[in-house]
């Protein structure tokens, strides 16, 4: 008995000389609960290797992982706000950074961090659009700790051949004319991922941002630009004349939309990033299996989205919440979730060469590309908004891409609906 | 003794026996109820309402001004009213063909019962592969299955077309229940004493007479409980419809509709507002058929 305490002191006491940071302020905290619906693949990976560093540097708090699994995040979510209503919130969750954060925020349910922005130096070292975006009247509610790029144009090489296209198209109506190619040939314009509606208003943020710039794009989201104005009227009409090019199936997920396009059967793809490490672990090769480009007429946008965890108020171990975040923002942390995960470190220091051809070429992107952010995941609306959005989206898609005023009207309503939330 | 024996028999031991689940009912059943109500008929419209009061029917009367509630309801009664036919009709069939007693009929009606086995979600997955709206050299499932015998023409879009959505929906639905209703009404057939028919024989009767005139007046009770099962399951429908297609705008009935508002929106009031509608509208069915039941019971006393 005797020797095994003396071993665990000397290993406690090795875990302190090791440790970097300023003597671990978890330590008083029993544990830390942490909620998240990463559960499986890349992303439970890249937990993991966040996790690792975790307890390394706060080897006597045990961390426990209140997973809800399945429906990205959605199972999730309802399980959060009632926690969160009922007083009982997790030490830190798991949250899209920007807008989607608004209801915990005016709720007065999560803290504000600026203070560990400033300590941990993350104001300077995080883009200064993305520092400016995720900052409400002064305060900064979370951490993010990846970034994924959601206007990116995706396409199988073999395809493209056959179809006689060389390059990726440069505008949208390049793009229309290249899929015109394609489906001469016999293969799908475009793969669309209809089931849920969610992936159908991805590819309708991206045509927004293509066929009216982003200030336009960026003022939709305040009013500025109006929903029932020319501009938006234009990007409908996009929307209309590439969703005539789809896939006949009408209920997929994204993967399976996504494999029609790895096997020759459709011809462009608009999807996030995280397509290309589906991909990978499915076997697949970057750059002869599939291959990318920014999505046409976006070339130096970067539309982007961030997973980002906060801190709740009244979380029982705020100590180990706030040890946690600091992983979260620290070079370590970033570079051990990133690579598995398929995203970009948010950190404008992350070493490339732990990251793949697409990742290096994303993160040469990210530091200079002007920064515009994505609807569909959180970004520029809250909950109400973002459903309101994807509803208007869906019923366009199952209504033949017909009722265009109807659309411009629903989608109106939608900022609407963002805005009483 | 005797005074022991007597208190057991009182009125009051059956009352404490029953207090428990009272109590629950009263918490759990009709107090979420009052309570439901209440969110209904205040402000909380959204997570950070600090000014909580009561504010009348407001939540009701927009929700009629919400496109989004009103194609959600169209969407239900749609998916309701093919149901029940459809259910009504496939049971009624299947319970004839059994009722005449035919070999292996203990196979045939539990084959026809095992869909009430499967979960919803797990039904929904299978079903959602079954109706994929590929058609032609991409078709799968019914699509590849019409193609294959020949009717290549009748391929669908299925649940995925903005007109045709909730009845390609129902199949499903259709599909898992009507076995069930078999089971109701072949139940009904057997409660029917044999000298009635045989009386309708002996008096030269056909059969279809026989179903006309001596069955199907002495089933309208069963026929009565269907609908109101039917009825209750298909008004709060959601893991069907959400294992198919999830949140999809072009499947959504009120059920659905009321988890986003709740869970998305964090509109609380507005929620619960669906809620209560959800409510009424089973109510709307059901309590003329308690006030049946009870008719009947107090005449046959």
């Amino acid at each position: 008995m005797l020797k095994k305490s003396k071993v665990a002191a000397v290993f406690a006491a090795l875990a302190l000389v090791v440790t970097t940071a300023p003597a671990s302020s978890a330590a008083t905290d029993k544990q830390l609960e942490i909620f998240t619906w990463w559960a499986s693949g890349g992303e439970a990976a890249g937990l993991e290797g966040m996790t690792t560093e975790f307890n390394r540097l706060n080897p006597k708090t045990p961390f426990i992982n209140a997973t809800v699994a399945g429906a990205a995040g959605v199972n999730a979510k309802g399980v959060l706000v009632s926690r969160m209503q009922a007083g009982n919130p997790p030490d830190t969750f798991q949250a899209h950074a920007g807008e989607e954060l608004s209801s915990y925020v005016k709720a007065g349910q999560v803290e504000d961090l600026s203070f560990l922005y400033k300590s941990e130096g993350w104001d300077k070292i995080f883009p200064k659009d993305l520092v400016k975006t995720l900052t409400t009247n002064g305060k900064i509610y979370s951490v993010p700790v990846n970034i994924h790029r959601s206007n990116v144009l995706w396409w199988n090489p073999a395809a493209a051949k056959k179809a006689g296209i060389t390059k990726a198209p440069a505008s949208l109506d390049a793009m229309l004319v290249d899929m015109a190619k394609f489906k001469k040939v016999g293969i799908d314009g475009i793969a669309l991922a209809g089931n849920g509606d969610w992936a159908i208003a991805h590819l309708f943020d991206y045509v927004l941002l293509a066929s009216m710039g982003p200030d336009k794009f960026n003022g939709l989201w305040t009013g500025k630009t109006k929903w029932s104005g020319p501009e938006v009227a234009k990007a409908i009409d996009y929307l209309a004349k590439i969703l005539a090019f789809g896939n006949s199936s009408k209920s997929l997920d994204w993967p399976d939309a996504g494999k029609l396009v790895t096997t020759g059967k459709a011809g462009f793809f608009i999807m996030g990033d995280w397509a290309s490490s589906q991909w990978q672990s499915e076997g697949l090769k970057l750059g002869t299996d599939y291959t990318w480009a920014p999505g046409p007429g976006t070339n130096g946008i970067y539309q982007w989205l961030s997973d980002s965890f906060t801190l709740p108020k009244g979380a029982v171990n705020r100590d180990a919440g706030i040890a946690w975040l600091k992983v979260c923002g620290s070079l370590a942390g970033q570079d051990a979730f990133n690579p598995k995960k398929g995203s970009i470190a948010v950190r404008t220091d992350s070493k490339p060469a732990l990251y793949d051809s697409y990742l290096q070429a994303a993160m040469k992107s990210w530091k200079k590309d002007r920064l515009v952010g994505s609807t569909v995941h959180g970004v520029n609306w809250g909950n109400a908004g973002m459903a309101a959005y994807n509803s208007a989206v869906g019923r366009f898609y199952s209504g033949g891409a017909k009722d265009k005023k109807g659309f411009a009207k629903a989608l109106d309503a939608a900022l609407k609906a963002h805005q009483n939330s | 003794m005797k005074v022991k024996k007597n208190r057991v028999h009182s009125p009051w031991g059956g009352f404490f026996f029953v207090l428990p689940s009272i109590i629950a009912m009263a918490v759990f059943v009709y107090g979420m109820i009052g309570f439901t109500l209440r969110e209904s008929l205040q402000n909380r419209t959204n997570s950070y309402t600090e000014d909580v009061k009561y504010v009348g029917f407001i939540n009701y009367v927009e929700l009629w001004q919400d496109p989004e509630f009103t194609h959600a309801l169209s969407n239900l009664l749609k998916f309701t009213a093919v149901f029940m036919i459809g259910c009504l009709l496939s049971g009624l069939i299947m319970s004839l063909l059994l009722e005449k007693g035919i070999k292996g009929e203990g196979f045939f009606r539990s084959t026809y019962l095992y869909p009430m086995a499967i979960s919803f979600i797990a039904m929904g997955t299978s079903w959602r592969w079954l109706m994929d709206s590929a058609r032609d050299a991409d078709a799968t499932g019914l699509n590849y299955l019409l193609q294959k015998v020949g009717l290549g023409a009748l391929q669908s879009d299925w649940y995925t077309s903005e007109a045709g959505s909730m009845f390609a929906m129902s199949l499903p639905a259709i599909w898992q229940m009507s076995g069930y209703v078999m089971a109701l009404f072949l139940a009904g057939f057997r409660g029917i004493p044999d000298d009635l028919r045989e009386a309708a024989r002996v008096d030269g009767a056909s059969e279809f007479k026989i179903s006309r005139h001596i069955l199907f007046p002495q089933l309208s009770p069963t026929f009565l409980t269907v609908l109101i099962i039917l009825g209750h399951i298909s008004m709060k429908v959601f893991d069907l419809i959400f294992g198919i297609a999830t949140k999809s705008y072009v499947t959504k009935v009120l059920a659905i509709y009321m988890w986003q508002v709740i869970f998305d929106f964090q509109n609380y009031a507005k929620g619960a507002a669906i809620a209560i509608v959800i409510l009424l509208m089973i109510a709307v069915a059901v309590i003329p058929y308690l006030i049946y039941v009870n008719k009947t019971e107090e005449a046959n006393k």
